[in-house]
């Protein structure tokens, strides 16, 4: 495993590549059409985020 | 050839290691034993006993497409790396519930807790999540609570989401009251936790407007404040202000109630989604922190292998035996319904190929279990009259260290009054004594195992109690809101305007509804003369198990209804013996004529003494108090009752379907076979074969 595949891990662990895997997503399934901008997906993300219950 | 040597060494290391905690007597046994064995029993059961599970019973099938990839729409539904969901699945199920039960344990010796979060672990607690996670996937994603409905029926969904909804209540209760025990009288511990507020504020705008999705960024920046928050915790605490972060338990409770309905009602994003992140940065960071400390330190234990309350009940934290007491008392860590929630939650949906529930939903239970193995560790390192110090009801210990010093004699452990005042001014605390809750004794043996590392036992004392309100909190919030849910999806039904979960007098009426229930147990528990944690805990025990075992009922009801009844022992063995002790632990809380077991008998006792015109009776010093004591046993009373009433009518209900399901053929709920497109590793390091196709793929 080399480091960048390391921090490419870590950065999807914190959610951080959460955009590039939405436009990832995007470009495989619905190539060509419309994407939400960066902030509107952020947005949606947080906002749509279930409550994680713990104990 | 060169595998079988590694397992015959790890078999010969675990059978070592439980060799020597089992018969080590009155002599130094040092904490690396348990280590030891705990690893290399998750060791091999993972390798063996999770692996037979996969692949024999519930035969997973990696040709076959999953929800992520079907319903894929790149926000709940998508193919996750099963390293990062093995991390999000972790970060869902630990809290501070393993904190908290093993050092409540710890009062029957380090034995019977070991055994029980190992064992039980092993073949209970990972077997649950792991069942559940498959069957769930296989449906789509669908809940425990829609599961229990279409696998069972009407009764069985029913009765899954009362106990859903009555254990939530319970535990967020059992948790509020633990952090206003380690935070009542502490400026430091407050002044520290109620910093954690705007930190997380500030992340929750810096992430809204300055930085999107800049989460390690911004955590890195809200952790770092967090460990200043505490280092200025000890500048406050001597100065002028320490008055202002002064608080009573009483003011804890109202402060905390509060807290919980605006934090539940606020958008998600100002401070459950930072503090969710903050939280999982730190547990992670403790978690390695500790076991590194607990390696480097190999301290001794102080604790007996069993303690005589392990036989005769009358241990001062949890009233009652060994046998079912240290197996309600430690749920989380060994067995926990509550995860079978999040394991037909969000997860299933997540994931990429069958084959990887093994790491995700086993392997991440074990992780758990884990912890709960590191805070029993320090719950014994402990001298003992310093843990029944801070561990016994105030009432009991009374108003001075020497009194304390006396109670602790009478139980036969020795702690000095000088003893009790030195150690209290090294962790920077007024006094320890009477500190119930389990978090004020978790963080004594955790700052001791760093500190002998690498100094500072005030800093990680407040550090430690910091971390584990901090968890709490985040579990106050995020629990009141998956109470409400749960009440505004039921009361949908009677009333669909109620169902709307943006109905914004709805969204205030159902949080004020579930603040106010737990509220209401919290603040008995704080105000209860015979001392909260000892009344309450045994009822979170017993919700939490029951909801284990609505759980394993449900799994094993698809187990037979699925064409996998003769390996439906696998999750019916763990039902069984989780039944059994819910059932005894309820059966003597209801019905045992000992006062200190029987809430009942506790009501008989004080209601007696009441008509006869006491004013006064045991650790119940005022006609009030004993008023109090009434009140609060027959409502304990009629819960325990209420929850094993409960597990019998699923039980005989889905006892039913088994029947019918054994005789003849029944239609299966399981979701079509579609070929998957995708192609991934199954466990968390690839194998050599995996890397190979994985290269060949990219």
């Amino acid at each position: 495993m080399t480091w960048r595949s390391l921090w490419r891990l870590l950065r999807e662990l914190t959610g951080d590549r959460a955009y590039e895997q939405y436009l990832e997503h995007r470009a495989t399934t619905h190539p060509g059409e419309p994407v939400l901008p960066e902030k509107d997906f952020w947005r949606l993300r947080t906002d749509s985020r279930p409550p994680s219950g713990c104990c | 050839m060169r595998e079988k040597v590694i397992w015959f060494l790890v078999a010969a290391v675990g059978a070592l290691a439980w060799t020597v905690l089992a018969l080590a007597r009155g002599e130094h046994v040092s904490a690396a034993w348990i280590l030891f064995a705990a690893l290399a029993s998750y060791a091999i059961a993972y390798r063996f006993y999770a692996r037979f599970i996969v692949h024999r019973v519930l035969r997973v099938d990696d040709t076959r497409a999953t929800p992520a990839e079907l319903k894929n729409n790149g926000i709940d539904f998508h193919p996750t790396d099963r390293r990062v969901l093995f991390g999000h699945h972790f970060a869902a199920i630990a809290g501070a519930g393993p904190l908290v039960g093993p050092v409540l344990a710890a009062q029957w010796g380090y034995l019977p807790s070991t055994l029980w979060i190992i064992l039980g672990v092993i073949f209970a607690g990972a077997v649950q999540d792991l069942v559940v996670l498959f069957f769930s996937m296989r449906r789509g994603g669908r809940s425990l609570g829609q599961m229990a409905r279409d696998e069972i029926g009407p009764v069985g969904g029913v009765a899954a989401l009362v106990g859903a909804l009555s254990i939530m209540v319970i535990l967020l209760a059992v948790l509020a009251l633990v952090v206003v025990n380690a935070l009542a009288h502490s400026p430091w511990g407050a002044f520290s936790i109620t910093m954690t507020v705007p930190i997380a504020l500030f992340m929750g705008f810096y992430l809204r407007y300055l930085r999107f999705g800049r989460v390690m960024e911004v955590s890195v920046i809200g952790a770092a404040l967090l460990l200043l928050a505490v280092v200025a915790g000890r500048w406050v605490a001597e100065s002028g202000w320490a008055g202002a972060f002064t608080w009573s338990p009483e003011t804890l409770t109202l402060a905390l109630v509060g807290y919980g309905f605006v934090a539940s009602v606020l958008p998600v994003w100002m401070l459950l989604a930072p503090r969710d992140y903050l939280s999982a940065f730190m547990k992670v960071g403790v978690v390695v922190m500790l076991a590194a400390g607990i390696v480097a330190a190999l301290p001794d234990l102080r604790t007996e292998a069993f303690t005589s309350f392990a036989w005769n009940g009358d241990g001062p934290v949890v009233a009652g035996a060994l046998f079912p007491f240290v197996f309600i008392t430690i749920a989380c860590g060994a067995l926990s319904g509550f995860h079978a929630l999040v394991a037909s939650g969000t997860t299933p949906k997540l994931v990429e190929k069958e084959s990887q529930i093994r790491v995700i939903g086993y392997g991440g239970m074990l992780t758990e279990s884990f912890v709960a193995i590191m805070a029993l560790i320090a719950a014994c390192i402990i001298d003992p009259g310093l843990y029944y110090a801070m561990n016994m009801p105030a009432s009991a210990l009374g108003p001075t260290l020497e009194s304390a010093s006396r109670a602790v004699a009478d139980l036969g452990f020795t702690v000095t009054p000088e003893q009790l005042s030195r150690t209290a001014q090294e962790v920077g605390e007024s006094t320890l004594v009477a500190r119930t809750g389990g978090a004020p004794t978790l963080a004594v043996g955790i700052a001791e195992i760093l500190a002998s590392v690498i100094g500072g036992k005030a800093f990680w004392y407040h550090f430690a109690v910091m971390f584990e309100a901090l968890f709490i909190l985040t579990t106050v919030d995020a629990g009141t809101r998956i109470g409400r849910f749960m009440l505004q999806d039921t009361l949908g039904n009677v009333w669909k305007k109620f169902g709307d979960i943006s109905w914004k007098p709805g969204l205030y009426l159902s949080s004020a509804v579930i603040v106010a229930a737990w509220g209401y147990f919290l603040w008995a528990g704080v105000k209860d003369p015979l001392g909260g944690i000892n009344q309450l805990f045994p009822l979170f025990g017993i919700s939490n198990q029951l909801l284990a075992a609505i759980a394993l009922i449900v799994c094993t009801t698809l187990l037979i209804k699925t064409g996998r009844a003769r390996y439906a022992w696998v999750t019916l063995l763990p039902l069984v013996w989780d039944v059994a002790v819910t059932l005894t632990a309820s059966w003597q809380k209801v019905f045992s004529s000992d006062p200190k077991i029987g809430f009942f008998a506790q009501r008989d006792l004080y209601q007696d003494a009441l008509d006869a015109g006491k004013t006064s009776l045991g650790n119940a010093r005022s006609v009030a108090a004993m008023e109090q004591v009434v009140l609060n046993s027959t409502v304990d009373g009629v819960l325990a009752a209420f929850f094993a009433l409960l597990v019998l009518i699923i039980l005989a209900d889905a006892v039913r379907v088994w029947i019918t399901a054994l005789r003849r053929h029944v239609r299966t709920t399981e979701d079509p076979y579609i070929e998957s497109q995708l192609w991934a590793p199954s466990g968390l390091i690839p194998t050599a074969e995996e890397r190979r196709r994985q290269k060949a793929l990219s």
